[in-house]
């Protein structure tokens, strides 16, 4: 597979088309799943708009006009889909505002404690698995003892228990809120994104350092020792590198699956992002917002699915561009 | 002239389920430059074992004893970047399993020019025209081409010639091949085999040559040594082998062999099964299969002892049996009636 050839970068082509489109089509059908699902829950926003009290029909009719609640469900779903489309989330019943604006004030919080999140995944979770897949002994076996014990830590409880610890007790961070400024928002994000990276943290060095215990034994690494190179090629150029293919398949489902613990970190530290405004929007009964965020949410997580994808397909020349291993 | 490669009195052992086992005992012998000795025996009978001890290759937590000597140089305390010296100059390595053996993610280019490049610091362009270079020395003429191919796109014949360019491309003084055409189909094993011996001659090179099929063995080897249960048991030069086996256990593998112009109603087997060396009985590791075994050969394990003029045997009584073992055993009653 020459890059220079057209036929292989039609195929390329091809394929990244192939990926698109079934994102694409992913998306649909899950846009269709989240508006279903809502339109299926019980309690109506009705209800909440009118505060429980009776109303007059003319009352009624005006929210029905502003809110098409009296239209059937599959025109609904077209007029709510037609507005994504063209950039409108609808407006939300409880903040009487656009929802897409609402979501602007707060998506930043989120992705930053997200990235905060996978960058502390990528840098202890990779640094420990490496270590002791690299250095066998005494301390690797307690990093994965510790490790072992970190995977079973549900977000919520470790959540609780670095707040008590590490902000009431020793008031070292902030016990919640975001802060000011970029700066001040890290210092208040970091407590939270430990929070919600333990698990995964604890999960990817495990599995980085069975990646690479398994990898150093290959032969193909006993070839590149008899080669007389040193330790820290053989290590770097044949260890790693194809260790970190696994890897990455996780480091992806770990990063989609941290999506969905934000509404748990955000709801435990007070911090307004998505997740908090996606469970008060439940409560609430705020229709639009939730549907919103769900499909947010649902898109990032194939998104990046879609990116591992990809990259797997870069990083391993044996799984073929479009497709099954050859 | 002292030999290149000198091995005295190697012992292995190899922790097993917390115990130590020998898996190699007292393995000696010499190899010149530019000499090629065969080293036969089948699976588990320390062949391998042997040639990983001169690369230090062995698992980790072996127990070697014995020295081995390398131009000089005891190749046992060689250490950090002396021994990567010695791997990366001296010896070089053609393993089995051409398609284990090469890291599936990076280019036969890179697998072809690494050792250039990490070694000895040869730019890349200059790195990559050698490497074409050496590719057609082993029949690959499109090796612009092969240089970007992954190892999954080549057939294991090809692999494994671009394994035997890849220990070329440092020159070695010593090729340590370990059944280098085992895992290939019978016509690109000759290939294989016969680009492999003829650039052992034009580089002068010295190969220690593992392979089960004496055959081979014959044909590749000025001298062949037989080992069994992790010890050797007989040495000599490969032309005799065939005719004169110097130990039962040799003479058994040869007639246990096919031959192409004669037909027989069915191929000798030799009876029992293979030992590992650490589950040897006393005495001769073979005498419990070996037809001419008598009491005195289970009481004490024989000595390696000189025959004739380049000729060792572990046999006691292999200047007694000598042109014997050849002799086909009086066939049993069972196969008469058959």
């Amino acid at each position: 597979m020459s890059a220079a050839s057209p036929k292989a970068a039609l195929h390329t082509l091809r394929f990244l088309g192939g990926r698109i489109g079934g994102l694409l089509v992913t998306l649909l059908a899950s846009s269709f799943v989240v508006f279903g699902a809502l339109y299926l829950a019980p309690g109506s926003p009705i209800t909440f708009l009118t505060h429980g009290r009776s109303m007059t029909p003319d009352a009624i009719a005006q929210i029905n006009e502003q809110y098409h609640f009296d239209e059937p469900f599959l025109l609904q779903y077209v007029r709510w889909l037609g507005g994504i489309l063209q950039g409108d989330f609808g407006r939300s019943i409880l903040y009487k505002d656009s929802v897409g604006s609402l979501l602007g004030q707060r998506i930043g919080t989120t992705v930053a404690l997200i990235a905060l999140s996978a960058l502390l995944v990528a840098l202890i979770g990779l640094g420990i698995g490496i270590f002791s897949g690299l250095k066998p002994g005494i301390a690797s076996s307690a990093l994965m003892g510790v490790s072992t014990a970190a995977m079973a830590v549900p977000t919520f409880v470790a959540a609780v228990v670095l707040t008590l610890v590490f902000a009431v007790e020793l008031g070292w961070f902030p016990v919640f809120g975001v802060g000011e400024g970029p700066v001040d928002m890290l210092y208040h994000l970091i407590l939270p994104a430990f929070a919600l990276a333990l698990a995964s943290i604890a999960f990817v060095a495990r599995l980085s350092q069975a990646a690479i215990r398994q990898e150093i034994t290959a032969d193909h690494v006993q070839t590149a020792i008899s080669r007389g190179f040193p330790y820290g090629v053989v290590v770097r150029r044949h260890v790693l590198r194809n260790a970190s293919l696994p890897v990455l398949t996780v480091l992806g489902l770990t990063l989609a699956g941290m999506i969905s613990g934000t509404v748990v970190v955000e709801q435990v530290f007070q911090l307004n992002g998505l997740g908090s405004l996606l469970v008060s929007s439940v409560q609430q009964k705020d229709f639009p917002v939730v549907q919103a965020i769900c499909l947010v949410y649902v898109a990032a997580f194939i998104v990046l699915n879609t990116v591992i994808d990809l990259a797997y397909s870069v990083l391993d020349p044996r799984v073929s561009v479009g497709g099954g291993k050859s | 002239m002292s030999a290149l490669l000198e091995v005295d009195g190697l012992s292995v052992e190899l922790p097993v389920a917390g115990e130590y086992r020998t898996v190699l005992q007292d393995v000696s012998f010499s190899l010149d430059a530019g000499q090629t000795l065969g080293l036969v025996g089948e699976s588990g009978s320390g062949k391998s074992m042997t040639v990983r001890s001169i690369a230090q290759l062995l698992p980790p937590g072996a127990r070697t004893s014995g020295s081995i000597t390398f131009d000089g140089a005891s190749v046992l305390d060689l250490r950090g970047d002396a021994l990567r010296k010695f791997r990366s100059r001296d010896v070089s390595m053609i393993f089995q399993d051409p398609r284990a053996h090469t890291n599936p993610v990076r280019r036969i280019g890179d697998f072809l020019t690494e050792a250039m490049r990490v070694n000895g610091r040869v730019p890349r362009r200059e790195a990559e025209r050698r490497a074409v270079e050496l590719l057609a020395e082993v029949g690959i003429h499109d090796g612009e081409r092969r240089l970007r191919q992954y190892p999954h796109e080549l057939s294991g014949g090809l692999l494994q010639r671009v394994m035997i360019a890849a220990s070329l491309a440092v020159k070695p003084r010593l090729i340590l091949a370990d059944e280098p055409t085992t895992a290939l189909d019978v016509t690109t094993q000759s290939e294989v085999m016969a680009i492999l011996a003829r650039l052992q001659r034009e580089y002068g090179m010295a190969m220690l040559f593992i392979t089960h099929d004496l055959e081979l063995a014959a044909a590749v080897c000025d001298e062949t040594v037989v080992m069994y249960a992790g010890a050797m048991v007989e040495h000599q030069a490969s032309s005799r082998l065939h005719t004169d086996p110097l130990h039962p256990y040799s003479a058994a593998l040869m007639q246990a062999r096919p031959e192409i112009e004669r037909r027989v109603p069915r191929l000798p087997a030799i009876p029992g099964h293979p030992t590992s060396a650490f589950e040897t009985p006393d005495g001769c590791a073979f005498a419990p299969r070996c037809r001419f075994a008598e009491d005195a050969c289970r009481a004490a394990l024989p000595a390696f002892e000189r025959v004739g003029d380049g000729e060792y045997s572990r046999c006691r009584r292999a200047e007694e049996l000598r042109g014997q073992l050849l002799v086909p055993a009086v066939v049993s009653h069972e196969e008469v009636v058959r």
